[in-house]
């Protein structure tokens, strides 16, 4: 297993997970930095992402997309905070409407990455903390969801409603 | 959860004032006619928001003399590190995929 370690805090709302990857920083760093790199990671197989804004810098815009098995299509977005290459990240990671704006009234996640080296590459950190209770199960309703078809069509059914 | 519970959830909680009732009583009870007096719509339409919520298990009602009191239901922490648990395995298969990515590499090499 890649990931080495799990913190998770109810109390603060914040989960981090640690993984251990046998590479130096900068080409760590590159699969966050290069957009065709993260459209590898980011979305589950049933979900490829596809990134079609990609400005890594602070109060710059990262906007996604992922497409499900119909072709239907679900628009992602981040407000990049704070960008320190090849070491640290953070980003607000919000749902975007269908012209890829923040969707009215959706919680943000705070995503925070921190590579650090040790011997033999790196250790990655990536820690998602939750504005409140009913944020968090909402995001993981939507995020756990990601490869259940009838789900999604929900989302967009609610969505739809405003 | 199954299928019915994650749609009677996400629908509790894709209204912004339902949202809002949620994180009121989570820390203390609060009466309907109380949370009636944060938003400008009726009593009944407060009763209607609290009801969706009580189906989707996130609060409940009891009745205290001619008041009806809503609180977080206890169980909610446990939910919490539940649903903490299925963000953790979508972190984890991303992780996974990374390393793949990277193994990748390594063999072409």
């Amino acid at each position: 297993m890649t990931v080495t370690h799990v913190h998770r805090d109810p109390d603060n709302l914040s989960l981090r997970l640690e993984a251990e990857l046998d590479v130096d920083a900068e080409r760590a760093w590159q699969l966050w930095a290069d957009p065709r790199q993260l459209e590898r990671w980011w979305g589950p197989p049933t979900h490829p992402a596809t990134f079609t804004v990609h400005e890594l810098v602070p109060g710059g815009l990262v906007r996604y997309y992922m497409t499900g098995p119909e072709g239907e299509t679900y628009p992602g977005l981040w407000q990049v905070v704070e960008v320190a290459a090849p070491r640290h990240l953070a980003v607000e990671d919000l749902f975007a409407d269908e012209e890829g704006n923040p969707a009215e009234g959706m919680p943000a996640t705070r995503m925070t990455v921190d590579i650090v080296d040790r011997p033999g590459g790196v250790t990655m950190a990536v820690t998602s903390r939750f504005p409140d209770l009913a944020s968090m199960e909402q995001i993981v309703a939507m995020g756990a969801v990601e490869g259940m078809q009838q789900a999604m069509s929900q989302i967009e059914a609610i969505l739809a409603e405003g | 959860m199954t299928d019915a519970e994650v749609d009677r959830l996400f629908h509790a909680l894709a209204d912004a004032t339902r949202r809002d009732i949620v994180r009121e009583v989570l820390h203390s009870e609060r009466s309907v006619s109380e949370l009636g007096r944060r938003y400008p719509i009726s009593l009944t339409a407060v009763q209607k928001h609290v009801a969706v919520l009580e189906s989707a298990g996130l609060v409940r009602k009891r009745r205290h003399g001619r008041e009806q009191r809503v609180s977080c239901r206890p169980e909610a922490i446990e939910h919490a590190q539940r649903v903490l648990a299925d963000y953790e395995r979508l972190w984890r298969d991303r992780f996974d995929r990374m390393a793949t990515i990277l193994d990748g590499e390594g063999a072409d090499a």
